[in-house]
């Protein structure tokens, strides 16, 4: 592979992401890094399922009386379009319009950047409340849950921004294709994951 | 460029092998580190043997006997065990489909380093204060009471090897996916790669469970949440249940790499074609399957109900089903063969006896109320011993007598090897079978002494008198490779004469990509057909002899593992109120967040081999029989 080669939009390969052996490795090798995520969070939420509501005795905290949807919600559907944006920004790759998938690039960080912002005003304002991480096995469960969703995010926000950084000047070609390929994959990954938080923690929570 | 290059002295080895992505030289990093920590284990495990040698002895006092057997344990399955696997498998795999590489060079890399900062870290809990003494199950109840830094040295240390598994098991999975030869199809791969491919899977969905649990169990003891503190609304069983949803898998992950490893041994030395080749594919696949599904069988007594333990006893019956299957065909590939008894042979015969009588031990276990008098006697070590050691221990054995030649050119003596195959064989019965009958009168497991009115006085003599006989037979194989190395007496291609497939057909050791040009696989035993029909070369290309391309070594490896080393010892002192914690912490975590991100910044696009060397080095292999 050589990586001075330059591209147009005519002899740009259909699948850029896996034009190369490496290519093709990466995007298995990722996919398959993605089923291990799963049992990972798949663990996460049976030991919060496990956990929600339980504290020492006489503990005034529930899931029922803490979550309050509206911020959640807007957190909800910032990540979402964020995986929206990162969509645009993987047809702007396949097309090799560098500019363009930049752009939506930066959206995506913009919006993700947004939903941790959020998240962290969010935890900040249980802590306030008292529900801090070592109150009970209820807090414990609820902050290692989310908190690593928050920290996949923010890795995927470093992610993204080192990408961009790196490859501003010399545009796209089939070694950096599937980079961008697979972040926006990691990305969507999040955003999966935070729906069944969305469901599990905070939907289900406030149901009782 | 590691193997090109022309330089020699020590320094300049050792620096050549932290900065490899060569899947040969990698496969020789774990099978010393492995060795390494085998002999540790070893050692601990006669220290055991020592202590319960008579009646009251008070060779260890208790506290240090629950450290020796907690350490015994973890060692030896975590950092034998299964490194020396991967160690065989990194060595052969990617010569079995005819790959140049394994698919992630750099990973491959960098799951050693991180397995081996890992194991060091765990066993320098010995000189920092004490080493965990809560049993290799590492149960919460347990572990959260124990007062020493050990079970925090167990958390970190497993945590960072384990990302070093789950590391490698991606990459050999991507490796058969992605990078079989043209011709190699998933039928025509030989046990042995087959059986690494489903250990793989294995490893890619048990391990983040391990993760998860001793995170919660770092959190729990390090940083004060409550995930198993019952007074504070934990529960304890969470650990139980997360770590057999990983810790049975566990056993599968090192038991089936051995099924494929004797799976080749009674092919090439009963000169026959694998019988039920198919029948052994799906054999392994249902094993690993099934090995989801029957974690709770560890966990009996714990009291989940009748329903519960009724669905797992079943679950757990059923996986004797494809193992029989597998014996059976083992048996039928024997069964008429032109069978010759050199040392790797001699393992696997004797291996069918010794699994197979730890197989029923198992099925007795799955009975949930038979399992309430056996649980937490010395029928389940012994159990557990006939399975790993019975299974596991002599398939590395056998491996390493079968495969030395591949690896490092020059073979083992067999005179020295059925040696140490007699002493360690009948060691192992003489140490174990007896714990059955120990179990079955009541003794205990993981108690650190008896009484002399116990009755149990005989047999714990007996026992430990066995344990001698298999410390002769590793110390003489210690002698075999060093004797062996010093004589460096150069093999070729095939020094067993019958060998089947592709990793026999090259060069031993083979050159550093391998396979010059890339082989035509046009069946089951590619190399076998080839030899039958005479061809000389031992395979026939798919394509002409042309440029190939080849990866960069790299430090990045050990730096990235580096920086999770020193985090730990951060995260490790953090409850001792230090002022230095915090800030170890953050700056191991810069270390290897920072390299991950040179890594990622900095292009690394590998080198190419060119035409006219290959077929220098070509030359020179004929000529001397080495490069």
């Amino acid at each position: 592979m050589d990586i001075n080669k330059k591209y147009t939009p005519h002899s740009w390969p259909d699948h850029p992401e896996t034009a190369t052996m490496e290519g093709k490795n990466k995007f298995v090798g990722f996919w398959l890094l993605l089923a291990a995520e799963s049992v990972t969070f798949a663990s996460l939420f049976a030991t919060y399922l496990a956990l929600k509501d339980k504290g020492p005795s006489g503990m005034e905290f529930t899931a029922a009386g803490l979550f309050e949807l509206p911020l959640v919600f807007a957190m909800t559907m910032i990540l979402l379009t964020s995986s929206l944006t990162s969509v645009y920004a993987m047809y702007h790759m396949k097309n090799h319009n560098f500019k363009s998938m930049q752009a939506w690039l930066a959206v995506t960080v913009l919006l993700g950047a947004t939903f941790l912002g959020l998240e962290i005003y969010e935890f900040n304002h249980y802590v306030h409340l008292g529900f801090g991480y070592t109150n009970s096995a209820f807090s414990s469960a609820f902050y290692t849950l989310v908190g690593t969703h928050g920290a996949h995010v923010l890795f995927g926000l470093g992610w993204f921004i080192a990408l961009m950084v790196r490859n501003a000047k010399r545009g796209l070609n089939t070694y950096n294709a599937p980079k961008f390929f697979l972040v926006s994959l990691y990305w969507h990954f999040i955003d999966v994951v935070w729906v069944f938080i969305f469901t599990v923690v905070y939907l289900m929570g406030v149901i009782g | 460029m590691s193997s090109n290059a022309q330089k020699s002295g020590f320094g300049a080895t050792i620096w050549d092998y932290m900065t490899s992505v060569d899947h040969k030289k990698i496969a020789i990093l774990y099978l010393m580190s492995g060795g390494l920590f085998f002999l540790i284990g070893g050692i601990e495990a006669m220290m055991i043997r020592i202590q319960l040698m008579k009646a009251g002895n008070d060779f260890l006092s208790a506290g240090t006997y629950n450290e020796v057997l907690t350490m015994h344990g973890t060692t030896m399955i975590f950092l034998a065990a299964m490194p020396l696997l991967l160690g065989f498998m990194n060595a052969i795999m990617p010569l079995q489909i005819g790959a140049r590489d394994v698919a992630f060079p750099f990973l491959n890399s960098l799951g050693f380093w991180l397995f081996f900062f890992g194991g060091v870290f765990l066993n320098l809990s010995w000189f920092l204060g004490g080493a965990p003494d809560a049993g290799w199950t590492n149960y919460a109840s347990l572990a959260l009471a124990s007062e020493s830094h050990g079970i925090d040295f167990y958390s970190l240390g497993l945590t960072i090897s384990g990302f070093g598994t789950l590391i490698s098991g991606i990459n050999f999975l991507v490796t058969i996916i992605n990078m079989r030869a043209p011709g190699m199809t998933y039928m025509r791969m030989p046990l042995f790669t087959w059986t690494t491919f489903v250990a793989s899977a294995l490893i890619l969905l048990a391990f983040p469970p391990l993760t998860i649990a001793i995170f919660f169990m770092v959190f729990d003891r390090l940083f004060g949440s409550h995930f198993f503190d019952v007074a504070a609304g934990g529960n304890t069983i969470i650990w139980e249940h997360l770590f057999w949803i990983f810790g049975h898998p566990e056993v599968y992950i090192l038991i089936l790499p051995a099924f494929g490893i004797f799976s080749e041994i009674f092919a090439i030395f009963s000169r026959k074609r694998l019988f039920g080749y198919t029948a052994l594919v799906f054999a392994t696949i249902l094993i690993g399957f099934y090995g989801f599904m029957v974690w709770a069988h560890h966990m009996f007594t714990v009291g989940l109900g009748p329903t519960a333990n009724a669905i797992f006893a079943l679950a757990t019956m059923i996986i004797a089903v494809p193992t029989g299957v597998k014996i059976f065909n083992w048996l039928l590939t024997i069964w008429g063969g032109s069978v010759s008894f050199a040392t790797p042979m001699l393992y696997a015969v004797g291996f069918i006896p010794s699994f197979v009588a730890g197989g029923v031990t198992g099925v007795m276990q799955a009975m949930a109320p038979l399992d309430y008098q056996l649980h937490d006697s010395y029928f389940i070590v012994a159990h557990f011993h006939y399975v790993i050691v019975g299974g596991v221990v002599l398939a590395i054995f056998a491996a390493t007598h079968l495969y030395w030649p591949k690896m490092f050119g020059t073979m083992l003596s067999e005179k020295l090897g059925k040696v140490t195959f007699w002493l360690f064989f009948i060691g192992f019965h003489l140490t174990f079978f007896i714990q059955h009958f120990l179990g079955l009168m009541g003794m205990p497991r993981r108690v650190y002494t008896f009484g002399a009115d116990q009755g149990w006085d005989l047999f714990n003599a007996i026992s430990s008198a066995g344990a001698i006989f298999m410390a002769l037979g590793v110390i003489i194989l210690l002698v075999n490779v060093i004797m062996t190395t010093v004589k460096n007496e150069r093999v070729g291609n095939d020094p067993w004469g019958d060998g089947r497939t592709l990793e026999w057909a090259i060069p031993s050791p083979p050159p550093f990509y391998n396979f010059a040009q890339t082989p035509l696989v046009r069946g089951l035993d590619t190399y076998w057909i080839e030899k039958m029909e005479g061809n000389k070369e031992g395979m026939i290309y798919a394509e002409p002899l042309g440029d190939i391309h080849m990866p960069n070594n790299s430090f990045i490896p050990v730096v990235m593992s580096f920086g999770l080393f020193v985090a730990s010892f951060g995260a490790l002192y953090h409850p001792d109120d230090l002022p230095w914690t915090v800030p170890v912490i953050v700056l191991g975590l810069l270390i290897t967040f920072g390299s991950m991100l040179l890594r990622s910044l900095k292009d690394d696009l590998g080198f190419h081999v060119h035409k006219e060397d290959l077929i220098k080095d070509r030359e020179g292999v004929k000529t001397d029989g080495h490069q």
